[in-house]
């Protein structure tokens, strides 16, 4: 082809013009594309509260109800092991909660509104697997220095019983602790930190 | 005057290069005469590609994508859906299977060199197709909604949220919600029945394209094209076809015995093709006591769990991979073949195989303080051996590579010497029965088994240097 006399900066120009366009086009495209991979408007409305009656609970029992499709724990906790919490920050990773996630009420040594009942999200902060409930002081396959808290199988994870992370196991910080309120003395809401009214 | 079917046949010619194809890719396509076998599982992967997809197929029309009916849909399959449980055993044992092929096919290329110059790009596209392959028998494996599917989901799909900054968000649109639900498993089958499959064919055909620009490498590491008969056609090659498509059929039917023992005999293999808490229905609220990932992944998984820190841990195990694609630029060693390579690329390699192997099987085992240690070190050595290339292969001491192909003795005239070191670790006794034959029992020689296999240590010794 014979190019003589031609002016190329037109060209250019337009070639350089279209592929601008087209790659606009192609981002906007991309945003409906990869957003409809978001959870879906039903899904975020069924991250809804939980209500949880727990006047039945026992000393030392642990509940397990689902919010967001994921486990909550709430746990009795007994005098012992209160006093047993206290002794163990040297050994955590994190015995302040300064990196942890947990709403502002809970924020204090126990991590939780009334130092007896414990609540959290059973989800290890690793790798999302739901730890086992250990109550046991030192039993033989975790050794003597297990004063009872939660261990995650899958990668060997240590929890006190205040959901503190213990050193040098993989999970990075405590367990989340979701908000939640007291309607009354018995009754829960898993899901939301204070009353409607309040919010208001 | 020309017979019907062959003017038909040159209607067709004229407007479609079929026979050009044939001719590019098979008939006129010549590969080294000298293939052992190693050079079976190419073919063989190809054979496994097409089995997936067809049972795969087959699948999808009783399978249902729901966290509510998967599981029990996988059930129906197994014993109301005529030959289903057949089909579903011919595609989990056949996930095991190509990865068993692939992971063989990929060490064969390490053996010979052939992701080196001019063969690099075979080996990204090998490692692209080896990536997908990965993909897609993760998301499989989420399918059967069983105890082990969810939590395996759970636990890759977090893999993602140790990413600074974006790492939440990323695994939320990952999941599609909150937790692993019914939009995980609807995207996950989107994505392991077409999206996955279809860029897995592209790169398959960008392998082979890429692999019949360049030619095969071959057991000598030496490039056939160097030397031509008059018409062009390397001494040293032979056609694909018949002679490749004759002999892989035979590779093929060794191949097929042992798939369909398995298949038939041992189809969840021990637990390990398919994991026995995946026969229970997902539970979001409970985690079995013991979760690992099926095989294929162990060795990563192990790296991951060698790492104390979560970030550093989803680094290294990414960065296993990832190594894997830098090899053709890691290793600067002149030869090819392992037949010509120096003492210490064989002790690495050696090393590498047995740590790659050691890992594999701690990522089965729980994460017991000892075996922590272990992976440590088989990680160290994994990483070791690609990424100390650069200043180990600069001490090799390579042997003089042949111009020509050489030839190898092939079985048949190993068969005598098989016959006489079965000879020696046995033992015959004659004893006469009581009806006046003569019986010669052989039982095990230990002192002629001490023998072969300090002869065989020897032989492993004397060819590492």
């Amino acid at each position: 082809m014979n190019d003589e006399g031609v002016d190329k900066s037109k060209r250019q120009f337009l070639t350089s013009a279209l592929t601008v366009v087209g790659a606009v086009g192609t981002g906007y495209l991309a945003v409906p594309f990869l957003a409809q991979m978001q959870p879906s408007v039903k899904t975020e409305a069924a991250g809804a509260p939980v209500e949880v009656d727990i006047s039945k609970m026992e000393p030392g029992q642990l509940l397990r109800v689902e919010w967001r499709g994921k486990p909550v724990w709430i746990l009795n906790r007994t005098k012992e092991v209160l006093a047993t919490l206290a002794t163990l920050d040297d050994k955590l990773r994190d015995p302040n909660s300064v990196e942890s996630i947990q709403p502002e009420a809970s924020t204090n040594p126990y991590r939780s509104i009334k130092p007896e009942l414990f609540i959290a999200v059973g989800l290890c902060t690793h790798l999302g697997c739901s730890p086992t409930f250990r109550p046991e002081i030192a039993p033989n396959d975790l050794g003597p220095d297990w004063k009872g808290g939660f261990f995650c199988p899958c990668h060997g994870s240590w929890f006190d019983l205040a959901g503190r992370v213990y050193r040098g196991v993989p999970a990075p910080t405590n367990l989340v602790v979701p908000p939640y309120y007291y309607i009354t003395d018995t009754l829960i809401k898993i899901g939301e930190d204070t009353t409607p009214e309040a919010n208001a | 005057m020309k017979n019907r079917l062959a003017s038909s046949t040159d209607w067709v010619l004229e407007r479609f290069p079929l026979s050009k194809f044939w001719n590019d890719h098979m008939a006129q396509y010549y590969a080294p005469k000298n293939f052992n076998f190693w050079y079976f599982f190419g073919s063989l992967a190809l054979l496994m590609l097409v089995n997936q997809i067809i049972t795969g197929i087959l699948l999808t029309m009783n399978y249902k994508p729901d966290a509510e009916l998967a599981f029990d849909s996988i059930e129906y399959i197994m014993r109301e859906v005529n030959w289903g449980w057949l089909i579903r055993y011919m595609h989990s044992t056949g996930a095991s299977a190509f990865f068993i092929i692939v992971y063989l096919h990929m060490f064969r290329g390490m053996l010979y060199g052939s992701y080196k110059h001019p063969r690099e790009l075979i080996w990204i596209f090998g490692m692209l197709i080896f990536l997908a392959l990965m993909a897609e028998s993760f998301m499989g494996y989420l399918l059967p909604w069983g105890q082990m599917s969810y939590w395996g989901a759970q636990v890759i799909i977090s893999l993602f949220s140790a990413i600074p900054v974006i790492g939440d968000d990323l695994s939320l649109w990952i999941r599609g919600d909150y937790v692993v639900s019914d939009a995980t498993l609807n995207r996950f089958f989107a994505f392991h029945v077409i999206a996955i499959p279809l860029v897995l064919v592209f790169l398959v055909i960008f392998h082979i394209i890429a692999l019949h620009e360049v030619g095969s490498n071959n057991p000598d590491g030496i490039n056939i094209k160097e030397s031509k008969d008059p018409w062009g056609v390397p001494i040293d090659g032979i056609a694909f076809h018949p002679y490749y498509t004759v002999k892989d059929i035979v590779g093929v039917a060794v191949f097929l015995l042992f798939f369909a023992t398995v298949i038939f005999y041992l189809p969840e293999m021990g637990g390990y093709f398919l994991e026995h808490a995946n026969f229970i229905p997902a539970d979001p609220l409970k985690t079995p006591e013991h979760i690992a990932p099926v095989w294929y992944f162990t060795p990563f998984y192990a790296i991951l769990r060698a790492v104390p820190d979560k970030f550093a841990g989803v680094i290294a195990m990414g960065g296993s991979i990832f190594v894997l694609f830098l090899l053709p630029w890691l290793d600067s060693g002149k030869v090819r073949s392992i037949r010509y390579r120096g003492g210490i690329y064989k002790k690495a390699l050696l090393l590498f195989v047995i740590s790659f192997i050691g890992l594999g099987y701690l990522g089965t085992q729980p994460a017991t303080h000892i075996a922590v240690i272990f992976a440590r070190i088989f990680t160290a050595i994994y990483f070791g051996f690609f990424l100390l290339m650069p200043i180990y292969i600069r001490w090799e001491k390579t042997k003089p590579v042949p111009l020509r192909l050489t030839e190898q003795p092939s079985l048949e005239d190993r068969i005598p010497d098989l016959i006489a070191t079965f000879d020696e670790v046995t033992l015959k006794e004659p004893i006469k029965t009581k009806s006046g034959t003569t019986l010669l029992p052989r039982r095990l020689n230990v002192k002629g088994l001490l023998n072969v296999m300090i002869r065989l240590l020897k032989k492993l010794k004397n060819s590492l240097d």
